[in-house]
């Protein structure tokens, strides 16, 4: 059995806010005395991840999701509970700890601008004490994984963001950390290259056996790469488990678009005791749950002349977004 | 510490710098043409104070020279390894990408004090060198083993306090974001450290070398070379020096615990 790589428990962290008033009465009272408040951004948090495990927070902005990450991976102290990653306390940020784990934050970068990202590769492998030949083996070996092999010796100012972004990749995954800290990795990236992303993040995870954690808007990188979830709502964990359960659980039906050959027929199946999704002409749309779906839809069969039926679930988005604004 | 190691990383801070630098060549002549007119400028500057008296705070021009070297050398310090690096703090304090520095198995002071390197300071550096020179000439010095390393002592120890003091400013940003101005304000305190401290008065020579020892640095190291420094004073800066440095490092060891990163 796997054992557990990060122990959360109770976990709360809290920042002090200053708000101001708009106006300039508002500034000028800002400027002399400020209000602060003190805002508690995560609450009571209590998860254990094992490792190689591939998992995924969910939530809306500002839920907490990215400070969770930042705590886990010892940027930000926790105000009050108990933390273990990789057997150490990650806010103590011993060397030891900082050589396993990495973090990737699709909003920020760290290459060398104005530099080929190559350079930064080296420095990199410097920091972490990794030797020039070792460092050529990992760099060449990576850039062939993410295919950017070209675009090593450009100034990272004139790569696409992709390519930046899978520079960045490389940059973060040099010193082969067993624990991986994504935050939004794939944010502004087209849709191609959010699946090569995607797909080189399942590879490394298989062939490394790295533990994944990570936050994103676009549900595809979710459900592409983790069967376990967390949803963040306000702080506190609203949902802690398989993803394939929660859909389950937040889509329990079925979209059923009938087109029928008469509005008579129409008008019959208005008659049904079903939940009317749509009518459009001669087609018209029921929701209907997924433990009756059978039996209603044989019903209908039997019972009407139909021209075509089309049977939809709901798309993921639509689901997901649920638990952005649901609590529980 | 690995040495090692440290030695290594800087090696690849100087390379990549200067790979910077060369990436836009007229900014390189530009900042080359700029640190000449620069000390021209300073010269031009003390001689007037000396046209119409031959000394003041009882140095006399020739002597008064070795403080613009002194000082000239200390600027290039200022604008090769400080100005570069220490002014990215607001940078990365306000964009958060100072999580980099914090992930990394290195020292974040380290990081932060030598990741950059602006080439153009070391020819102002040469240049202050150059003057001293000169002085040893117009001022007849003749430079002994003993003053040689009293000189490279008191040095290293100006540039330490240097240092400390704009370290220090520079670790308050992650309180109030924004500090350029407060480096700004030393950059013009540093400007008062090309006249000998004597020429002030009693007043601002306590708080020119207690609060903001700025022509503490520049002076010691001048009259080391004259031959005119107590041995108390080479002592005091030594301390002065350690104490400002050990502060600097406590210091923002625990402005750390006060950092909260951007958010995302």
């Amino acid at each position: 059995m796997r054992k557990n790589i990060i122990e959360v428990k109770d976990i709360t962290k809290s920042f002090s806010i200053s708000a101001k008033s708009p106006g300039i009465k508002g500034t000028l009272r800002h400027f002399f005395k400020r209000k602060t408040i003190e805002k508690k951004v995560v609450k009571n948090i209590n998860f254990e991840i094992k490792e190689g495990e591939i998992v995924g927070f969910l939530g809306a902005n500002g839920a907490g999701k990215t400070t969770i990450l930042k705590i886990l991976c010892g940027l930000l102290y926790p105000s009050n509970g108990y933390i273990s990653v990789a057997g150490s306390r990650p806010f103590e940020r011993e060397a030891s700890f900082l050589e396993k784990i990495t973090l990737i934050m699709g909003q920020k970068q760290q290459l060398i601008w104005d530099i080929p990202p190559i350079d930064s590769f080296y420095l990199n492998a410097s920091i972490y004490g990794i030797e020039k030949k070792e460092a050529i083996k990992r760099i060449k070996e990576l850039s062939e994984m993410l295919e950017i092999e070209s675009e090593l010796y450009l100034p990272v100012r004139k790569l696409s963001l992709g390519q930046r972004m899978k520079a960045e990749l490389l940059a973060a995954l040099i010193h082969k950390p067993s624990i991986l800290f994504l935050d939004e990795p794939t944010l502004g990236l087209d849709i191609n290259a959010q699946a090569n992303l995607r797909k080189f993040l399942q590879i490394y995870n298989k062939q490394t056996g790295a533990t994944i954690l990570l936050t994103s808007h676009y549900m595809k990188d979710i459900t592409y790469l983790c069967k376990r979830v967390i949803c963040i709502h306000e702080g506190y964990i609203t949902y802690d488990g398989k993803l394939e359960k929660l859909l389950k659980k937040l889509s329990p039906n079925k979209d059923v678009s009938i087109i029928c050959r008469s509005r008579k027929d129409i008008e019959n199946l208005k008659a049904l005791n079903l939940e009317i999704k749509n009518i459009n002409d001669n087609q018209i749309t029921f929701t209907i749950n997924k433990l009756d779906f059978k039996n209603t839809l044989k019903k209908i069969l039997n019972k009407y002349d139909i021209e075509d039926l089309q049977i939809t679930e709901p798309p993921i988005d639509e689901v997901i977004g649920k638990i952005l604004i649901n609590k529980k | 510490m690995n040495i090692k190691k440290y030695l290594k990383v800087y090696s690849y801070f100087n390379y990549s710098s200067f790979s910077i630098e060369l990436e836009y060549k007229i900014n390189l002549f530009i900042d080359l043409l700029t640190s000449i007119l620069g000390l021209i400028g300073s010269v031009f500057l003390l001689s007037i104070f000396f046209t119409n008296t031959d000394k003041i705070g009882g140095w006399n021009f020739n002597q008064a020279l070795i403080i613009q070297g002194i000082y000239t050398i200390l600027n290039g310090v200022t604008n090769t390894w400080f100005n570069p690096n220490l002014k990215e703090i607001v940078k990365y304090i306000r964009e958060g990408t100072l999580d980099y520095v914090l992930l990394k198995p290195i020292d974040s002071q380290f990081w932060i004090s030598f990741k950059r390197i602006s080439p153009t300071g070391l020819i102002e550096i040469l240049l202050g060198f150059f003057v001293i020179s000169y002085c040893f000439y117009i001022n007849n010095i003749t430079l002994n083993i003993w003053s040689f390393i009293l000189l490279t002592i008191t040095l290293i120890c100006s540039i330490l306090i240097l240092y400390s003091l704009w370290f220090l400013i520079s670790t308050t940003t992650i309180w109030f974001v924004k500090t350029w101005n407060a480096t700004e304000v030393l950059r013009s305190f540093l400007y008062m450290g090309r006249f000998p401290m004597d020429s002030f008065s009693f007043s601002l020579r306590i708080f020119f070398s207690t609060v903001i020892p700025i022509t503490f640095i520049t002076t010691i190291p001048s009259e080391v070379l004259l031959g005119l420094s107590p041995a108390w004073k080479i002592i005091l800066e030594v301390l002065v020096s350690i104490t400002f440095f050990i502060f600097s490092r406590k210091f923002w060891k625990f402005a750390l615990r006060f950092y909260t990163s951007a958010s995302s």
